[in-house]
């Protein structure tokens, strides 16, 4: 399925399926790299969980001849596509305790144990669908089923940098301080976003990411590395 | 340096805002009324992006701590050097310990304060814009305060005179307008009657607006189904309508992405017009096809090199750079 529609003059946006699914968020980042590569007049590029948007001057690059371009991209995707992430992340996580203020919470939630909460979250290669609400905020596919939990009736105000969160039957981590209504299960000691680094940006969409759960003190000395300006924290093996 | 005497209502540094990171969730932001600031920059010789100060209904007190050419534009705010009255949209030379004095705005919403060589705060991520909710850019990542002392840049080419532009040269800005839009992306998930509604009611600017968007109220614009979508890329301009049926327009720190549908959106060169709209303004929207927006977004951009020409040459206006 192949649908484009229109967002403003210089907005084309590409829907190729209409559910929330690994096989169709990875069709949507091989047509944003097919685009990137081959569409000339596409100044920018937004992957999200079923839709690509193609932004462009509407005024030197026509809307009319793009979109027949796009069109020929898409349906040149093939339907053997599969949804192997390229590159996997392996993010340091602190769970519970003062880092994680609802795992308790969670567990009573789902009938679990703190420790099956966290090996559960753990366990799989999540797919980073696309990257929103604040910069570099991941949305993840692949959550435990087990693990949905409703949402804060009244959302935090202040969520530090870095936590690790579930709500509904989505997880994602909080990049920069900001409120928020998932529920807090533990918190990286990395930087999800930080504009001085030479990559800003630690994950990018359709990136594999994989929660390592660490002890209070490999965040403490981890986060002093980080604090210090070190770049490989959370890149050893 | 220029120094924040006495802090207004709100005051960032803006240019043209931060494009290339959408994928990675970055806003773009950027000035509100981009013609506006544009026009400030012209007026100091600067490159029509360079980085300004966007002044928001009241504009502060500001000492200038070196002799610099600079201007305003935007929204009238009765400025003033050293006590005399200085043109809404004019350049004039400042002497060092002059000061530049703002009242708050008789109509429209934002002015740009624009010095000769830009403003010279670290560019980051490829701009000088301010996106305060994520502190990013701008001065310290963060909305200007008292006693805040910005540098100016080094300025290339010969300055042009100081100019104050005339009013048949001047757009209109506040008191309601009417925005074009494109309809889309998800215009089929309202009726016909949802969408006549959207075109005819007029809508008043709620006090809830800002720099990500502005929420309006009027007649509610009648759906088929449910107002959620799968979470979607979004655009300043897009006019996203919760199940309340009241429009909320994203604006210049519009967040990337979305989950409500999107009736319409408006075109680039309107968006000035929403950027000086305050409540209760009326807004309403008039729909035009894509041959009609892009010639809208020419006109834009002829108007804007008319503008540099005009300034350029020093001659009085003869022609209006701002087609409509």
């Amino acid at each position: 399925m192949v649908r484009i529609l229109a967002q403003g003059e210089g907005g084309i946006v590409v829907e190729l399926g209409d559910a929330i699914d690994d096989a169709v968020n990875a069709r949507v980042h091989a047509l944003a790299a097919a685009v990137r590569a081959h569409l000339d007049g596409a100044v920018e590029v937004v992957p999200s969980y079923r839709s690509l948007l193609v932004l462009h001057d509407p005024v030197t690059h026509p809307r009319a001849g793009l979109v027949r371009r796009v069109r020929t991209l898409a349906e040149g995707l093939g339907e053997t596509l599969v949804s192997v992430p390229g590159r996997v992340v392996r993010l340091p996580v602190c769970y519970g305790g003062a880092h994680g203020p609802d795992l308790d919470e969670v567990a009573a939630l789902t009938g679990l144990s703190p420790g099956a909460v966290v090996a559960l979250h753990a366990a799989p290669v999540y797919r980073v669908h696309l990257l929103g609400f604040t910069p570099g905020f991941p949305y993840l596919g692949g959550l435990d089923p087990a693990l949905t939990v409703p949402r804060l009736e009244v959302p935090r105000s202040r969520i530090p940098a870095g936590s690790v969160a579930i709500g509904g039957g989505q997880t994602g981590v909080y990049p920069i301080e900001s409120p928020g209504g998932w529920r807090l299960v533990g918190r990286t000691p990395l930087r999800l976003f930080d504009p001085l680094r030479p990559r800003p940006f630690l994950l990018a969409a359709g990136d594999g990411l994989r929660f390592v759960p660490i002890s209070p003190e490999a965040f403490e000395e981890q986060a002093r590395r980080v604090e210090a300006g070190d770049a490989t924290v959370g890149l050893e093996p | 340096m220029i120094t924040l005497l006495k802090a207004g209502l709100l005051a960032t540094v803006q240019d043209l805002g931060r494009p290339g990171f959408r994928d990675s969730g970055m806003p773009v932001a950027g000035a509100m009324d981009r013609q506006a600031m544009a026009a400030a920059n012209l007026l100091v010789g600067n490159d029509p992006g360079a980085a300004t100060v966007e002044l928001t209904l009241l504009g502060g007190t500001w000492r200038f701590e070196e002799e610099v050419l600079a201007a305003v534009a935007g929204a009238d705010m009765s400025a003033t050097l050293d006590g005399a009255p200085v043109g809404p949209w004019s350049s004039f030379v400042a002497r060092a310990g002059s000061q530049l004095a703002f009242k708050s705005a008789r109509s429209g919403v934002r002015a740009y304060l624009a010095v000769r060589g830009g403003i010279d705060v670290p560019v980051v991520l490829g701009s000088r814009s301010t996106y305060a909710r994520a502190g990013v850019g701008g001065f310290q990542g963060r909305v200007l305060a008292t006693g805040d002392r910005l540098p100016v840049g080094a300025a290339l080419g010969s300055a042009p005179a100081p100019l104050v532009l005339a009013p048949r040269e001047i757009p209109p800005s506040g008191g309601g307008a009417t925005l074009r839009v494109l309809l889309g992306p998800q215009d089929d998930r309202f009726t016909a009657e949802g969408i006549a509604t959207f075109l005819s009611g007029g809508y008043r600017v709620t006090p809830q607006n800002d720099r990500m968007g502005y929420r309006l109220e009027g007649p509610p614009i009648a759906m088929r189904g449910p107002a959620d979508i799968i979470t979607d890329p979004l655009v300043p301009g897009a006019i996203q309508v919760p199940g309340g049926g009241q429009p909320i327009v994203m604006a210049a720190d519009a967040q990337t992405t979305g989950g409500y549908i999107k009736i319409a959106a408006v075109i680039g060169p309107d968006l000035r017009l929403l950027g000086q709209a305050r409540s209760p303004d009326l807004i309403r929207f008039t729909r035009i096809t894509q041959a009609e927006a892009v010639r809208a977004v020419k006109g834009e951009r002829d108007g804007l090199a008319r503008l540099a020409r005009r300034i350029a040459s020093g001659a009085g206006g003869g022609e209006r750079p701002w087609s409509p």
